[in-house]
């Protein structure tokens, strides 16, 4: 029983840890099968987390907070697909670039308006927050054994924005194959010229792809600074949109695996925390610094054909110009 | 709809790229229901032209009419609405889709893809009846043959309803059987009423399958004439703009020592498709041997084993009777094995650097060219100079970025170095590509001499009229092998053709 | 107009004119930032650099921080000049530091001599070591070298906090550093150098480094532009097509290129580690690596312009230090806000300056 409850927990502060990796992935995977670099997730993130941060913290609301936070995500997405698309500027730059200037402009706009050393103010008032969601009846099952754990901790008890990451991967997946604008989007990250040449605007398919990346990064980034915690602080990303992109890269550009990929680094996360300083049998105490270096590790095994093949969009990187 | 005689017409349309002057004021008509063709030289402004037509490139000056109506065609997309359908060169279809993915995209209905899909699978197998086109829908495109892949680029513009098709090369890739079946079908639709342009180099197509033609050089419209009412001959002289002779002024070949040997050569490609199927075949001293054969099969492949490109599956190599298996690019140059790629302007150049260093390509690690560690910039810079005044590059600056010549001095220098370099044997990959006519003789007169200094020289070229004018012997590809030998007393077009077909009767209309 | 004269004046608009007009918008937006937070942006650059070339111990802080950049920036660029964008010389430079300081730490009782030759050494194995997995993965197996460095940033990351924590902190104490390495290891600062020849230097963390950094500059841009070996580095990165035709192996390029990169990279553990802190610490490279992007973009991948350019990036992190004590809101991240606009506008918005600026100057 004791052990239960332990993985039942470890499970459930897996999900919360994978929450905005899933949404910032699945972002980033509508970026990449397009043909546009995802590594400006880790901006859009921290942007998101800001603006959602102290537009809560000012209004009150959580939900004009994470308007802000979506906003902040698309106007960053925005101007990356400017450089990029627009401007045909190298993709990685325009990408770090943007990942910069949000480090920087963030904890000093955050330092300008609220005094508080680069920090946004707790978000300490019940409307300010997502708040975690007691669904009907879980106070009740927890008094069953084995399932009602199951439902109280694991089912219910996540805030909104879990829940919006849980079905926000069938519903991309089923846009990604099951719609013309998920055939078009494939299509311009393998082949923007034929593309173009069947009568579609590679641009502005790219555009839509770069913005759904900054609107779901953006939706990521308001779960860490209202979800996850309560306020921004500086970095608070903490390389997480990195992560969820190698995430995307471990599930080879597809949804599905990409949830999976995701599940398993939050898994190795929460563990970590878990495992901190705890001796185990056989091995003694695991350094937690070797558990969080695991997805990387896994990433670049992948990436070497180690662990299956990793075939990326063919197009990707690559400025489309009309005129050559 | 009253649809008059004309399906198309451009008025003075004008294109420049740069300093290049691509398009000047042309102006022509196309019949509704016709085949028009429309001929020049590499060059000579045809792609530039289709590709305003299609709504690639903007036209700086000038109009166009589908129907008697002025359009303003700005995309694909408007070119579409307006019934202009194009099959490129290259084809613009996504490999890793399906046929059925491929056909849909673009027009699919809907923003639901399983409804459109299930229309378009019906108009397909409704296209497919009425023209005879089968392909298969559920195959993944770049598992099929090219002429198939072919075919799905015509199917797509039919998909979307094409009255004027638009064909640029559509032949190049293709064997002579698959080109008369594309003949056929292009008859076809013609009959049905739709209009079609087909855009070449090759004059025997023209004469075979077109109903009016129009001739381009240098970017300007210089003919425009009943195919019934002219002859090849008339064509191509319009073509170059003189009389010309492709004839090249040589004297017999005295062949002596082999200087090249292949044996059992044999390359399969990196989808390990084989490619090159156990080829073998001298190149003696003092003879320029052509290698004749419809592109893609197997020439390229052949040129970059020996060059040291690609690594052969088996079969031997030898240079002045030294094996060179296994060595890389540099190493066989040093044994006196200079290369000419087929495509120089991708391979042969490196367009960010300064001329200088272009010149020293593949040769940097020269003695000449360095002294100790470090390289010699003057002396490289002056042996620059020395190979642009002695090949007419212009204009004459070593220090120039490679992208400012124009594509022709560029292939110029090239040739230069590789020609300069004194090889033992040269291999050459489709010598005039991209070269104008001035410079054709120029480079053919090069050879030639290169030949009667006692040099091995291999050529490939899918002109044959390039092949019969230089080459002292001639090898027939197809389908990876060598299919046949002619001495250039005995080869003619017709029986080359008949070769390269690979059976025993002309494809050729 | 013919090519052959704009040629000239082509090159001097791309080398000299482009970069500082990118970098005049990247600061007139930042000015627009600082005015935005209620600071007057001509003041906060006026004391940004006094703060930065004032005196004599500003000057020194400004090269002290330009040294870390120099190394970087020369990592960027060369891996850049074989076509490669090496994101990972923040982790290099941070393994590079630990090459620096195992051998500081367990030679120190070897003359200085001695033991300088062998860190620097060590710097450079290290940093190149930890750049080759990256490489080999991109040369052999075809490994996007962008997410592999990244991911050997946090590798290396990890690495270190496991090493500081578990195994090399000083027994006793609670910061997770070494022990202090021993004086005879130190790199010798510009204050005791010049002091030698008589010349009197304000004390700063400026050390010998800076000299080495500089020699790094010329010795990097000798070998790309004066050896056949950078010569070959050059077309495999603009053209790998033309480089197999041409006998180059790009695989091999790519390898080699990133190990001078990744030793190029080490070079911040010598200033930082043996002229500065004379220890092992967290994070030491604090960011130095994504800032040598900034700098090998504007200097144009130049070392004579990343020289330049790391210079301005010292003078922005020391005058942006000095800047908070006068306004408490412009600080550091002002500086991290600039640096991030001057690789926007240096890099990926290069192409929107150079049409209408080219069309002006061929005029």
């Amino acid at each position: 029983m004791e052990t239960y409850t332990l993985i039942i927990l470890l499970l459930a502060a897996t999900i919360r840890v994978a929450t905005p990796l899933v949404l910032a992935a699945l972002g980033g995977l509508f970026s990449e099968r397009a043909g546009v670099i995802a590594l400006g997730l880790e901006g859009m993130m921290l942007g998101a987390a800001f603006a959602s941060a102290a537009v809560a913290a000012v209004s009150g609301s959580a939900w004009l907070g994470l308007g802000a936070g979506m906003a902040a995500g698309v106007a960053l997405a925005l101007l990356i697909a400017v450089a990029c698309v627009t401007f045909r500027g190298n993709q990685v730059v325009a990408a770090m670039a943007v990942n910069i200037v949000v480090a920087g402009i963030c904890p000093m706009l955050g330092l300008a308006w609220f005094d508080l050393g680069g920090q946004t103010p707790q978000l300490s008032n019940p409307g300010q927050r997502f708040a975690e969601i007691i669904l009907p009846g879980a106070h009740a099952a927890r008094s069953v054994p084995v399932p009602g754990l199951l439902y109280a901790e694991l089912v219910s008890g996540h805030s909104l924005l879990v829940y919006l990451a849980a079905a926000i991967v069938p519903a991309g997946a089923w846009v990604l194959y099951r719609t013309r604008f998920g055939l078009r989007l494939r299509a311009v990250g393998e082949d923007p010229e034929a593309v173009e040449t069947a009568g579609i605007s590679v641009a502005a398919i790219r555009f839509q792809a770069v913005v759904i990346s900054g609107l779901l990064s953006g939706i990521a980034g308001t779960y860490l600074a209202t979800a996850a915690s309560s306020g921004f602080a500086r970095d608070m990303t903490a390389g997480k949109g990195y992560l969820a992109l190698a995430a995307m890269i471990f599930g080879k550009w597809r949804p599905f695996p990409t949830l999976g990929a995701c599940l398993l680094f939050a898994f190795t996360d929460a563990l970590a925390s878990r495992l901190e300083g705890v001796p185990l049998p056989v091995v003694g105490v695991i350094p937690v610094q070797f558990i969080v270096a695991l997805p990387y590790a896994l990433t670049v095994l992948l990436l070497a054909g180690f662990v299956g093949k990793a075939v990326a969009p063919k197009s990707i990187g690559v400025p489309y110009a009309k005129d050559k | 709809m009253n649809k008059g005689e004309t399906a198309l017409e451009l008025r003075g349309i004008d294109k420049r790229f740069g300093a290049v002057h691509a398009n000047r004021a042309v102006s022509f008509s196309v019949r509704r229901g016709t085949i028009h063709g429309l001929i020049g030289e590499n060059g000579a402004g045809k792609s530039t032209l289709m590709n305003i037509v299609y709504g690639f490139h903007p036209a700086d000056a000038g109009e166009l009419l589908v129907d008697g109506r002025a359009v303003a065609i700005r995309s694909p997309q408007d070119a579409i609405a307006a019934g202009i359908g194009m099959v490129h060169q290259h084809f613009m279809l996504v490999p890793n889709f399906t046929v059925l993915e491929n056909l849909i995209l673009g027009a699919e209905g809907g923003w639901r893809l399983a409804a459109g899909r299930a229309k378009a699978r019906a108009a397909m197998e409704r296209i497919e009846r009425e023209h005879g086109l089968s392909v298969p829908l559920d195959a993944v495109v770049e598992d099929l043959p090219v002429g198939i892949q072919q075919r799905v680029e015509i199917l797509k513009a039919l998909n979307r309803g094409a009255e004027i098709l638009i064909l640029d090369e559509p032949t190049a890739v293709l064997t002579p059987q698959e080109t008369s079946q594309l003949f056929e079908l292009l008859r076809r639709l013609r009959d049905q009423g739709r209009t079609i342009i087909l855009v070449t180099h090759k004059l025997k197509e023209i004469m075979a399958v077109t109903d009016n033609v129009t001739v381009m050089r240098q970017g300007a419209v210089v003919a425009g004439v009943a195919t019934a009412a002219t002859s090849p001959q008339a064509l191509a002289d319009e073509m170059v703009g003189r009389a010309v002779s492709l004839e090249v002024a040589k004297g017999p070949a005295a062949p002596g020592v082999p200087l090249l040997s292949v044996r059992d050569l044999a390359v399969r490609d990196r989808k390990g498709v084989p490619r090159v199927k156990g080829v073998s075949f001298e190149v003696r001293a003092g003879e320029i041997v052509g290698i004749a054969g419809v592109a893609g099969n197997g020439q390229s492949e052949l040129l970059e084993a020996i060059a040291g490109l690609v690594e052969p599956e088996r079969g031997e190599i030898s240079v002045s009777g030294r094996p060179v298996n296994g060595l890389d690019p540099r190493e066989r140059r040093a044994l006196g094995l200079a290369h000419i790629p087929e495509d120089r302007l991708r391979m042969g150049v490196v367009a960010a650097f300064p001329a200088r260093d272009n010149a020293i390509l593949g040769y940097h690690d020269r003695a000449g060219y360095n002294r100790g560690p470090f390289t010699r910039p003057a002396r490289i810079s002056g042996d620059c100079a020395r190979k642009m005044s002695d090949w007419d590059v212009r204009p004459p600056a070593p220090g120039l970025r490679m992208s400012l010549f124009s594509g022709g001095n560029q292939q110029k220098l090239v040739l230069a170095r590789e020609i300069d370099s004194n090889p033992v044997v040269l291999l050459i990959g489709q010598p005039t590509r991209g070269v104008d006519i001035g410079a054709i003789e120029f480079i053919h007169r090069r050879l030639v001499a290169l030949r009667d200094a006692g040099k091995a020289l291999l050529l490939v070229s899918v002109e044959l009229d390039e092949i019969l004018g230089l080459a002292d012997r001639i090898l027939v590809m197809a389908g990876g092998e060598i299919v046949g030998e002619l001495s250039a007393a005995e080869a003619s077009e017709e029986k080359l053709g008949l070769m390269m077909a690979g059976i025993g009767k002309a494809a050729h209309g | 107009m013919s090519a052959e004269r704009a040629a000239p004046s082509l090159r001097w608009l791309e080398a000299l004119v482009l970069p500082l007009a990118n970098l005049v918008l990247a600061l007139l937006l930042s000015g627009l930032i600082i005015r935005l937070i209620g600071e007057s942006p001509l003041a906060a650059f006026r004391l940004m650099l006094s703060g930065a070339f004032g005196s004599q111990e500003a000057l020194g802080y400004t090269l002290y921080y330009a040294t870390n950049f120099i190394f970087t920036g020369l990592a960027v660029a060369v891996a850049f000049h074989a076509g490669l964008f090496n994101i990972g010389a923040e982790g290099q430079a941070y393994i590079g530091g630990l090459g620096a300081g195992l051998v500081c730490l367990g030679l120190g009782s070897l003359p200085f001599w001695l033991v300088a030759p062998l860190a620097i050494v060590a710097a450079a194995l290290f940093g190149a070591g930890w750049a080759l997995v990256p490489a080999w993965l991109q040369a052999r197996r075809g490994s996007h070298i962008v997410i592999t460095t990244i991911m050997f940033n946090f590798l290396a990351s990890a690495l270190m906090t496991w090493l500081l924590v578990n195994i090399l902190i000083k027994p006793g104490q609670q910061s997770p550093e070494t022990r202090e390495f021993a004086p005879g290891t130190w790199l010798p600062s510009a204050h005791d150098l010049l002091a030698r020849i008589g010349l009197s230097f304000a004390p700063s963390p400026l050390n010998l480094a800076f000299a080495l950094a500089i020699a790094a500059s010329a010795l990097v841009w000798l070998v790309i532009w004066r050896t056949r070996w950078g010569y070959a580095l050059r077309v495999a990165g603009k053209n790998a097509a033309a480089a197999r035709y041409a006998g180059i192996s790009p695989a091999r390029v790519t390898i080699a290129a990133m190990l001078l990169s990744g030793a190029l990279a080490g070079g911040l553990g010598l200033n930082e580690l043996m002229g500065a802190e004379h220890r092992i610490l967290l994070d030491f490279p604090g960011g130095a690596g994504f800032v040598g992007i900034a700098v090998a973009l504007m200097g144009r991948n130049n070392p004579v312009g990343i020289v330049i350019s790391a210079i301005l990036f010292g003078a922005l992190y020391q005058g942006g230090s000095e800047l908070s004590f006068d306004m408490p809101h412009v600080n550091r991240d002002t500086v991290v806000v600039i640096q991030g606009l001057v690789i926007l506008f240096c890099g990926a918005l290069e192409n929107v300056l150079k049409r209408p600026l080219s069309r002006l100057w061929s005029r």
